[in-house]
């Protein structure tokens, strides 16, 4: 099984330090737990889903394994490699490798495309950094990448602001395919679209995945998208990662408080299912002072004493499923 | 049959920009019915929110209400004076916005921005009306309220931000309110919170809600009937469940495919091509150019609302030919 992992996650923490007013005396006075020791592991051709709602450090995650930002301890691993401490202390040419195998799509494309750079520019820059491209073969290696994501040779010509939300996003997973990634890593990818051009988007990922072989870490926070595209999902919590299973699994049979209670929110497009009425009370309390023992007892309807006491660990609660909780029936 | 509350006929509100006139809302007929919920569905730039800003008789400039009827109770409010109208807002008909960040003001506290509303409408003493903010506070939710009204929108959270929008838009008991995307913004677990609030107070208070949202699940769960709006023109209207099961617009049933959902994975059906500019909209029927139907009659001529069966209304020349699935059968 270990040989068919593609990134692996171990104890991975992130804390953003909160300073006080002041200019010449800056003083710590707290730490925001953005990503609190998670550990998941993404298989080779597979696509991951990560869900959670705004601040669980769902993009903290992704900027994380990319080595964006540097995390406060804890390791990734690329193909059984280190990345993190490569990237700290191998060679620009090395470093470059390693960032080449990985990209990442982002949720606005409205704001992730240089607005004075034509669509050649933005998907060439990439051969020009990485230097992987002959010259003599660009035009025919972008016109290749806009084929592939469904856009037409003479759209390579146009500025981003010629094209609608959906082809905008088309050009951004081409300039991620560029550099011919393994890994993509995409960010609320369709979030920003329009109903009527997300399913596009969700298609076009999944038959670049059955035509070259792309691993995805997929972020969302909405549930049936994660549901449709995904192989496995983990969903998180302040910071921390409840539960993790096969996708089919995780919906027909959450195991999790949280993650029932995120199913159940979603409105379904039916009139005939109505939705259960058990709706969470509350809101996700800060990151700066997570709840005591599980972090998620404060609106849990079956928390028990021991839960605000200690932190319940992922464990195997059936195959492929992991569920971080006390209170799991037997 | 019940009584209308609110009745549009021949709605046109164009934007009058340096590219050209944007026809935004095109000849649109629709009724509202006394303590009903109508939802209103579209992607972006249908026309959906500009409609209800024309009953309010807000559209922003350059946007004018060129010709049209939009009887209130029976009044015709495009007849109205400005000073009658501002009366008209807020204590017969309000509107919720997508952002509540946005629209509540950031440089007064939640106490005084929801008094003025009071005291705008009512003949009450500063004291009284205090009083009634509490009380309203306490109606949407929002715990220690006596404390917390002196707080600014920027100390609450985008939920409780949403629930203070709310109460300012219940403060005068309208008889009609507009909630333009309420819970876009929000997560999942408080968008739930949100639409079981809105459907109480409804229910409480009596009032007619029209919901503006692309999205279908929240449609299904909140409305009993819905009007589907592509580039200003309707398409369809139809009771809830009739249109999830029976859609008889080429649009509305591929809107429906290309949703994904919760409760099972299914194939999405991409619905091809974009929106419409709405600068220079397709001749005929809007929808033509993306329709897998489409004749080339349908290039030519605009098709009208024909009633199908009863209650269920639809605007394509092709209905009589075509077998449409609904959710249920695919």
């Amino acid at each position: 099984m270990t040989d068919n992992v593609l990134v692996e996650v171990k104890n991975l923490v992130k804390y953003f330090p909160v300073y006080s007013r002041g200019i010449l005396l800056k003083k710590t006075v707290g730490r925001v737990h953005a990503v609190d020791n998670i550990s998941f592991d993404i298989r080779n051709k597979e696509t991951f889903g990560l869900v959670g709602e705004s601040g669980c450090g769902k993009t903290t995650t992704a900027r994380l394994i990319l080595n964006l930002i540097e995390p406060t301890s804890g390791e990734v691993l690329f193909k059984q490699e280190n990345i993190l401490e490569k990237l700290k202390s191998a060679k620009r040419k090395e470093k470059m490798k390693i960032r080449r195998k990985m990209q990442l799509i982002f949720q606005n494309p409205y704001g992730s495309l240089d607005p004075r750079m034509t669509v050649f520019d933005i998907i060439s820059e990439p051969f020009i950094i990485h230097k992987h491209v002959p010259k003599k073969v660009w035009k025919e290696k972008v016109y290749e990448l806009l084929d592939f994501v469904g856009l037409e040779e003479y759209h390579a010509e146009r500025y981003p602001h010629e094209f609608s939300g959906g082809q905008r996003q088309r050009i951004c997973i081409a300039r991620a395919l560029a550099v011919e990634p393994e890994f993509l890593i995409a960010d609320e990818p369709v979030s920003s679209l329009d109903v009527s051009i997300r399913a596009q988007i969700l298609n076009l990922l999944g038959e670049l995945q059955d035509r070259i072989g792309l691993t995805y870490l997929y972020i969302s926070h909405d549930l049936s998208s994660v549901r449709q595209i995904s192989n496995r999902v983990a969903v998180m919590y302040l910071g921390e990662i409840v539960e993790l299973a096969d996708t089919d699994d995780l919906f027909k049979e959450p195991l999790h408080p949280y993650t029932r209670a995120l199913i159940q929110a979603v409105p379904i497009p039916d009139p005939k299912t109505k939705r259960m009425k058990i709706v969470l009370p509350g809101e996700v309390p800060s990151p700066i002072n997570p709840p005591s023992g599980c972090r998620f007892h404060p609106r849990c309807s079956e928390a028990k004493p021991e839960c605000r006491k200690g932190t319940p660990e992922l464990v195997q609660a059936g195959p492929n499923h992991l569920v971080a909780c006390y209170n799991l029936s037997p | 049959m019940t009584e209308t509350l609110l009745n549009i006929e021949g709605l046109k509100t164009y934007f009058f920009t340096e590219a050209g006139i944007v026809k935004a809302v095109d000849n649109i007929s629709l009724n509202v019915r006394k303590g009903e919920s109508l939802g209103l569905v579209g992607e972006s730039g249908s026309g959906k929110t500009v409609t209800a800003l024309s009953v309010l008789r807000i559209v922003p400039k350059p946007g004018k209400i060129v010709d049209g009827k939009i009887e209130f109770n029976g009044e015709d409010l495009l007849k109205k004076t400005e000073k009658e109208m501002q009366s008209m807002r807020g204590s017969e008909i309000a509107i919720i916005f997508q952002n509540p960040s946005s629209s509540l003001n950031p440089v007064y506290n939640v106490e005084t921005q929801l008094r003025d509303v009071i005291m705008a409408h009512q003949n009450v003493s500063k004291v009284e009306a205090r009083k009634k903010v509490i009380e309203l506070m306490g109606v949407v939710g929002i715990p220690e309220a006596e404390t917390r009204m002196r707080e600014y929108p920027h100390q609450f959270s985008g939920g409780m931000k949403q629930r203070v929008a709310i109460a300012r838009a219940l403060a005068c008991k309208p008889t009609l309110l507009f909630a333009d995307e309420p819970t876009t913004n929000l997560d999942v677990t408080i968008q739930a919170q949100v639409l079981d609030l809105l459907n109480d107070l409804k229910r409480k208070f009596g009032m007619s809600l029209v919901m503006i949202t692309h999205d279908m699940g929240i449609i299904a769960e909140m409305t009993t009937r819905i009007v589907v709006l592509y580039a200003g023109h309707i398409c369809e209207i139809a009771k809830t469940h009739d249109l999830f099961e029976h859609p008889r617009h080429p649009y509305t049933e591929a809107l429906l495919a290309a949703v994904p959902r919760l409760d099972m994975r299914k194939t999405l059906r991409v619905i091809p091509g974009n929106i419409p500019n709405l600068i220079e909209p397709p001749t005929g029927c809007r929808f033509h150019p993306r329709c897998k139907y489409a004749t080339a009659f349908c290039k030519e001529a605009i098709p009208v609302l024909e009633e199908v069966e009863s209650e269920h209304f639809v605007a394509c020349h092709e209905w009589r030919n075509i077998e449409l699935g609904g959710e249920s059968k695919q």
